[in-house]
């Protein structure tokens, strides 16, 4: 994959990306997230809660980003400001050097809830997003819908209906509507949190070899520590209180990637090494906190 | 791969009629056997039909009660045969199902694009909600002797009381279906970059349907009340009329006779309903 050649790249310093960021379309950085802060009003009071503080992030073309973190730590947020659901308060937040306006089909997102639309059929969910864009006419939808079904292994139930289909099913029907829009980058918010660890496994293969073969930059959100090792390029550790990336871990292996590798001394040695990165912050929030409450 | 072929192997599906498809719905009951007529439901459900109407002929025969009072299902037949031998009956009939389906087909063309626009708009739903709520909360059917009164006792008086009595269940119904869309599938939508007019196309509109096509049910109900009330306040011609001019002669009998010809009504313009529903919600199985 091409973000081998990135990689040196995306282990930026934070003063070497405003020129990237403000310079010509041809050196900038596919997604760019400088000093990012997202404050949202909290309920009921006048005060702001901040979600997301002091961000960094680089995406090149090609890279598969994994934000790990617990929950409630402001990942999912970033992925949505990423989407254009959430307004930026501060700092820089750019795709290919423009600021995210709203949503928008090169940014596609795949929820953990599959959110089929019940009255259509597997086909045309997956043809949705194309409806809506207009770009291409109904018949070069469907067969671009059907080549899509057909790489996630579900071209035999194109015509059943998502209440037909088990979870496992739906999540790569959500997955190929959210790629029938060829999107710029595939932003993935817990996919297969709702999903059985056996399938969960089996997803996360057939990820990679969907990726690979669409040639996908993906931002994934997870909280699973192993889902984070086996997926990425490069692994973010999201920090609670407030949310921002404690560290960026890169992660050793290549691609194509099989089933093999979970059982590795390494991938265990990455998973502890994320773990501890995870915990030794929650610990810090936590005796922050504390801290603040003692006062 | 391997868990796609089993998942698709779960369960054939007959492609000749969608909506009888069999159901994974969780806690659903379980599958129906669709490959005869006679099924355990309809067994039993003939069964029990059969067991009170012998029941009712043997207490009828019991005599507890004068025929006059108490007639059979014989005598009703009998009534029935004596109705159709006229051809006063066919004027009823056709007057009184004018009425209703006239006013039913007003509250529809009515209340389904007000219920949108209540549920899609919100400033109209603060406008209009004074009204709704007021004239839901009254016995419409109360309107009755005022709407004759200005429509005169001829089908147009007949067919506003149907109007009033099946619009709301319309219109409520198409406004709550509105309000109460899947806020996944509008997320969605809004991801891919939907504009109003395609969220309100692609999501909310498909998303109603079950809404309305439960409101429509209740919609001929209140509708079959309102042409019953409605001729028994002053009419020339309707079912309506002939059972209270019966019942004023003691013809007990021929009393049942219109009660089971507004039942059949009910149950027919029912049934057709559910058919559309099914055929429009093909998606909601074993519905």
């Amino acid at each position: 994959m091409s973000s081998s050649t990135h990689e040196q790249k995306s282990n930026h310093q934070a003063g070497d990306l405003s020129h990237l960021a403000a310079g010509g379309a041809g050196t900038v950085a596919h997604l760019v997230a400088r000093d990012v802060l997202i404050e949202y009003p909290s309920p009921g009071s006048d005060q702001v809660t901040i979600a997301v503080q002091n961000c960094d992030l680089v995406l090149e073309r090609g890279d598969f980003v994994v934000l790990v973190g617990p929950s409630g730590c402001g990942k999912t947020t970033l992925l949505n400001a990423v989407a254009g659901f959430v307004p930026v308060t501060g700092g820089v937040l750019e795709l290919d050097g423009r600021p995210i306006p709203g949503p928008g089909p090169d940014r596609a997102m795949v929820f953990q809830q599959p959110n089929l639309l019940p009255w259509r059929s597997v086909l045309a969910n997956v043809t949705y997003g194309l409806e809506l864009s207009k770009k291409v006419k109904k018949a070069e939808a469907r067969s671009q819908a059907a080549d899509l079904l057909e790489l996630v292994g579900l071209a035999d139930v194109a015509q059943k209906y998502p209440a037909q289909l088990s979870g496992g099913m739906q999540a790569r029907v959500n997955l190929a509507r959210a790629l029938a829009v060829e999107p710029e980058i595939l932003l993935l918010d817990e996919p297969f949190a709702a999903i059985d660890a056996q399938t969960r496994e089996l997803m996360q293969a057939e990820l990679l070899r969907i990726c690979a073969a669409r040639d996908v930059t993906a931002l994934f959100v997870t909280h699973d520590i192993t889902e984070a090792a086996f997926l990425a390029d490069r692994v973010c550790v999201f920090g609670p209180r407030p949310g921002r990336i404690v560290k960026e871990i890169q992660v050793p292996w290549g691609r194509p990637r099989s089933h093999d590798i979970r059982r590795t001394p390494e991938f265990t040695a990455l998973s502890e090494e994320i773990g501890d990165v995870l915990y030794s912050a929650i610990a810090d929030a936590r005796a922050a906190q504390l801290e603040g409450a003692a006062r | 791969m391997t868990t796609t072929s089993s998942e698709a192997s779960v369960r054939p599906v007959s492609t000749s009629k969608p909506a009888g498809t069999p159901t994974r719905r969780p806690g659903g009951r379980p599958r129906r056997r669709r490959s005869s007529w006679l099924t355990e439901q309809r067994v039993i459900g003939t069964a029990a039909v059969i067991v009170a109407l012998v029941v009712w002929e043997l207490v009828a025969l019991a005599r507890v009660k004068p025929a006059l009072i108490l007639p059979g299902p014989i005598d009703v037949l009998r009534a029935f045969r004596d109705l159709f031998s006229t051809s006063a009956i066919w004027t009823d009939l056709w007057v009184s199902a004018e009425e209703l389906l006239i006013g039913l087909v007003i509250a529809t063309l009515i209340g389904l694009p007000v219920g949108l626009l209540i549920g899609w708009y919100k400033r109209v739903a603060y406008a209009l909600n004074p009204f709704v709520n007021f004239l839901y909360a009254t016995p419409r059917i109360a309107l009755t002797p005022l709407l004759i009164i200005w429509l005169g006792i001829g089908s147009s008086s007949k067919i506003a009381i149907v109007f009033l009595m099946a619009l709301f269940p319309i219109l409520i119904n198409t406004a709550q279906g509105m309000q109460s869309l899947d806020q996944g599938s509008v997320r969605v939508a809004r991801c891919f970059g939907a504009s109003d007019l395609q969220l309100f196309r692609t999501v909310a509109l498909p998303g109603t349907v079950p809404f309305v096509a439960s409101g429509l049910r209740l919609a001929v109900g209140q509708a079959l009340i309102g042409v019953f009330v409605a001729e028994l306040s002053g009419a020339t011609h309707g079912v309506g009329l002939m059972m209270s001019t019966a019942g004023q002669q003691f013809q007990t009998s021929k009393v049942f006779a219109g009660l089971f010809i507004f039942a059949f009504a009910g149950v027919t313009l029912t049934a057709v309903l559910r058919r559309v529903e099914q055929h429009f919600a093909a998606w909601r199985l074993g519905s």
